[in-house]
């Protein structure tokens, strides 16, 4: 097991190269330059060609590449937009979009799970049909739609400030006053961020659950003369997580990444908005960083997926002929 | 049985947590707290005003740091940081600064001209990642006479020069000897200005607060909150809940806004103008009397109707309406398909085949008009243009671009046939970046409009120090450009800055009494004497 461990983290290793290299030239091939963006009729041409060659942008793009390398790891890459140290940018994002989505997996598995075993169990029943229904409205509603619903009817029914990770413009606050504060500013971000999340993995939590009452060993069971309850808590519901322990996995760049579109309706300073506007400004060095970031997760949550998979269900076995 | 019951007890739980944190939260806030909250669309990037680039960056950068000179509220250039300067013409002008004396940086340390010194070095430094260079170029000398005064040498006369000292000064013991680019005083700035930075969270929110030895006076407001919310739709939301007090709007909110109780919309000229640009190289738009029906043919009220709700006026030419260098003389184009249509007539222009497009040597009069995504009002303007050329004859077909894709894949190479763009201009009336003819190849001519007088007319203009003698010049550009109609001016826009009436100028009456008078805005905006703004208690009640 540490073996296969160790070899699929060495692969990780040529990848995420790859990864680098493709993302670096697709961006710097992309029209637009991060300089003279402003149209400010003060700017002279002659200012434009000393600031690219400030910036490196005069050479060629394989030596970009390895400057950007070699910054990235002495830590003196900074941003073309602030000059600031890029790291540190990211850093400073990282606590909230962090919270943001800790708090929404709780939400999507907190629900999803009970929801699904609920409707497995009363498949075809009035609860499960309507839960199938209003599964398919959480998936296919527009999340910035629903964001702009809700906070326009939360600040005209209650006029309660909803936007940003605290309330402003108060002083005084007790520290318990202060964490409820905090929670409630989750409240609405998080939920609109686990809709989708909390549709779908119920319905694949039912489906899941499902599969595995079909199975012979349930029938086993209830010959055995078990209650249902013993049957669906005790047998059933454990296999049929299985693959919802594999989704965790996947979840990990996600927990960066962050969404730009939450971020932006709630006023929420994370990483999603800081990588939407490095794009928009050509802030090269911070989208590769973010990018080269999000690609290590997404590698390492891949394996972690395997790993859980194999941890959980005692039929998977890696390495071993 | 245990499962079970976890799987009802978690979200239960998340629900009670929610629950308790919806009724806990405050559903009033606290509107006599004696500070400012002004909502952005956008975070700061440099807290450096000579590497600031954006709004934002700008906003804060006027509280913290003094330029030598500043504009007041009608826009003349007064002393700042300066306590008086002279001009002394000649073919080499000396600008004379004579500094206040006893002015300290909010560290403590007292300011000097070496300060100034020390500013002009890191701004002509290549090294220096700056756009103010250029202000600079004709700058031969910076010299420092004493502790207090300096005089500044430009190598030719150079009226727009006397604005770049309106730039923010900053301190050479704290920046001397680090890389300016990526100092941290950047992000924590140390200034001579009214307000001293507390504190920078990134995507949230700036915090400044009162200087109590600033050299004028200790401003009333105990601190200002600048906050970052990066939807315009969501600062209204703000503005209700009383999340921000300050907030610029667009036309359309402007009605809902002013039926709010709590709040007061301001109204002025913005320092700009939104035009269609022709490529003048596009062999389409070469003759005059094209460009003109092309005027003609909008009904740029209506645009102006539609897309601003009517907050503004139309544009005559290249200088804003309220600025003492337009010239009150030219009327605006009137809406004329007739002579829209005559026009091209005249230039040949008919519609030979009756397809209802008009063609001369066989080609139809088409071409492709571009303008950035993500601007509504600009992209209402392209349709509305489209619709309107249309019913003389004229296809223009629109297309939109990312702006950066916009600017430099098709603006900046002259790829284009005709664009909507707008100019936000400085206070002084020099544009000869934008007309000159020398700056057709790199500059931001970019319609590549080339007229030996207007070249003469802006040469002369900013060599010229006397503010009459400029107003001639001005007023003449003015007049050849709206005859030869390089662009379609369309309108300069009003801009809406709306603010909470908790606010008031303190002023002192008589036997130092303190009288409080509601903000009133000027030509210069609303800040003017932010110094004296106030949040007295009991006025709040009373505004109930």
């Amino acid at each position: 097991m540490t073996k296969y461990v160790l070899k699929r983290f060495l692969q990780c290793i040529p990848t995420l190269f790859g990864i680098t290299v493709i993302s670096f030239v697709i961006i710097h091939i992309a029209p637009g330059s991060p300089i003279g963006m402003q149209l400010n009729p003060k700017t002279s041409p002659k200012i434009v060609e000393e600031m690219r060659k400030n910036y490196d942008l005069d050479k060629p793009l394989h030596i970009q590449y390895f400057l950007w390398l070699k910054k990235l790891f002495s830590g003196r890459l900074y941003s073309f937009k602030d000059g600031k140290p890029v790291l540190q940018k990211i850093r400073e994002r990282l606590p909230a979009t962090l919270i943001l989505n800790i708090t929404s997996i709780l939400l999507i598995f907190g629900f999803a799970i009970p929801l699904g075993v609920f409707s497995a169990t009363h498949r075809y029943s009035f609860l499960d049909n309507l839960g199938t229904l209003l599964a398919y409205i959480g998936i296919s509603i527009p999340g910035f739609w629903l964001a702009y619903i809700l906070i326009l009817g939360v600040v005209k029914l209650s006029g309660m400030p909803v936007l940003g990770m605290r309330t402003f413009a108060v002083e005084g606050l007790r520290f318990l006053e202060l964490a409820l504060d905090r929670i409630w500013h989750l409240v609405l971000p998080s939920l609109i961020l686990a809709i989708g999340g909390i549709a779908g993995i119920s319905r694949y939590m039912r489906s899941s659950m499902l599969e595995v009452i079909r199975q012979d060993y349930i029938r086993t069971a209830y010959a055995k003369g078990l209650t249902e309850d013993e049957v669906y808590y005790k047998h059933a519901l454990r296999n049929a997580l299985l693959p919802i322990i594999t989704i965790f996995g996947f979840l990990i760049p996600g927990l960066i990444g962050g969404s730009v579109i939450v971020e932006t309706v709630f006023a929420w300073p994370g990483i999603g908005r800081l990588a939407y506007q490095s794009v928009l400004s050509r802030d090269y060095p911070t989208v590769m960083t973010i990018m080269t970031i999000s690609a290590f997760l997404t590698l390492f949550g891949t394996l972690v997926a395997d790993i859980l998979y194999a941890v959980a269900d005692p039929r998977i076995r890696y390495g071993t002929k | 049985m245990k499962l079970k019951l976890i799987l009802l007890a978690i979200p239960a739980f998340i629900m009670l947590i929610l629950s308790i944190s919806f009724f806990s939260a405050r559903t009033t806030l606290d509107r006599s707290i004696n500070q400012l909250v002004i909502g952005s669309i956008g975070d700061a990037s440099y807290l450096n005003p000579i590497l600031a680039q954006d709004s934002a960056s700008s906003d804060i950068n006027s509280f913290v740091f003094n330029g030598l000179l500043k504009y007041d509220k009608d826009l003349n250039i007064v002393g700042d940081l300066a306590g008086s300067w002279q001009v002394v013409e000649g073919d080499k002008p000396v600008i004379a600064f004579n500094l206040r004396k006893g002015v300290k940086w909010h560290d403590g340390v007292e300011f000097t001209a070496e300060d100034v010194k020390f500013t002009y070095d890191a701004i002509m430094d290549e090294k220096t990642n700056t756009v103010r260079r250029s202000d600079y170029e004709l700058v031969e000398e910076v010299r420092v006479l004493d502790k207090y005064k300096l005089e500044v040498r430009y190598s030719e006369p150079f009226s727009p020069g006397l604005e770049s000292w309106t730039i923010g000064i900053i301190p050479e013991h704290l920046l001397s000897g680090c890389d300016i680019n990526t100092a941290e005083f950047n992000r924590y700035p140390v200034g001579t200005g009214p307000f001293r930075f507390k504190e920078w969270i990134s995507d949230e929110k700036i915090v400044v607060e009162a200087n109590e030895d600033y050299f004028e006076g200790h401003p009333f407001l105990d601190r200002i909150i600048y906050r970052i919310i990066p939807e315009t739709s969501l600062s209204e939301i703000e503005l209700l809940t009383g999340g921000i007090d300050y907030s610029n709007v667009y036309p359309h909110q402007y009605d809902r806004m002013r039926q709010n109780p709590y709040l007061r919309v301001y109204t002025h000229l913005s320092l700009g103008y939104s035009y269609i640009g022709y490529n003048l190289e596009n062999s389409l738009f070469s003759d005059r009397r094209v460009r003109q029906a092309l005027t003609f043919a909008l009904d740029r009220k209506k645009i102006l109707d539609y897309c601003l709700n009517g907050r503004g006026k139309l544009a005559t030419g290249p200088f804003p309406n309220q600025m003492w260098y337009h010239n009150p003389q030219i009327l605006p184009y009137p809406y004329s398909p007739e002579k829209a249509k005559n026009l091209l007539a005249e230039a040949g222009w008919i519609d030979s085949d009756g397809d209802g497009i008009l063609d001369k040597g066989g080609k139809p009069f088409k071409f492709t008009l571009i303008t950035n995504s993500g601007n509504d009002i600009r992209r209402d303007i392209a349709v509305l243009a489209q619709r309107q050329w249309r019913e003389i004859g004229i296809v223009a077909v629109p297309r939109l671009y990312e702006w950066s894709t916009f600017i430099n894949t098709y603006v900046n190479p002259r790829n284009f046939d005709a664009c909507i763009l707008g100019w936000s201009l400085g206070v002084d009336p020099d544009q000869y970046s934008i007309w000159h003819s020398s700056q057709i190849k790199d500059g931001f001519n970019f319609i590549s409009y080339r007229n030996e007088e207007i070249d003469r007319l802006l040469v002369s203009g900013r060599r010229e120090y006397r503010k009459g003698k400029r107003r001639a010049i001005y007023h003449r550009i003015h007049k050849i450009m709206a005859r030869e109609q390089p662009y379609t001016f369309l309108f300069v826009g009003e801009a809406l800055p709306v603010l909470s009436k908790k606010f008031f100028v303190v002023e002192y009456g008589e036997r130092g009494k303190k009288d409080f008078h509601p903000v009133k805005i000027a030509k210069g905006g609303l800040m003017y004497d932010l110094i004296k703004w106030y949040v007295p208690r009991r006025a709040v009640v009373s505004d109930r």
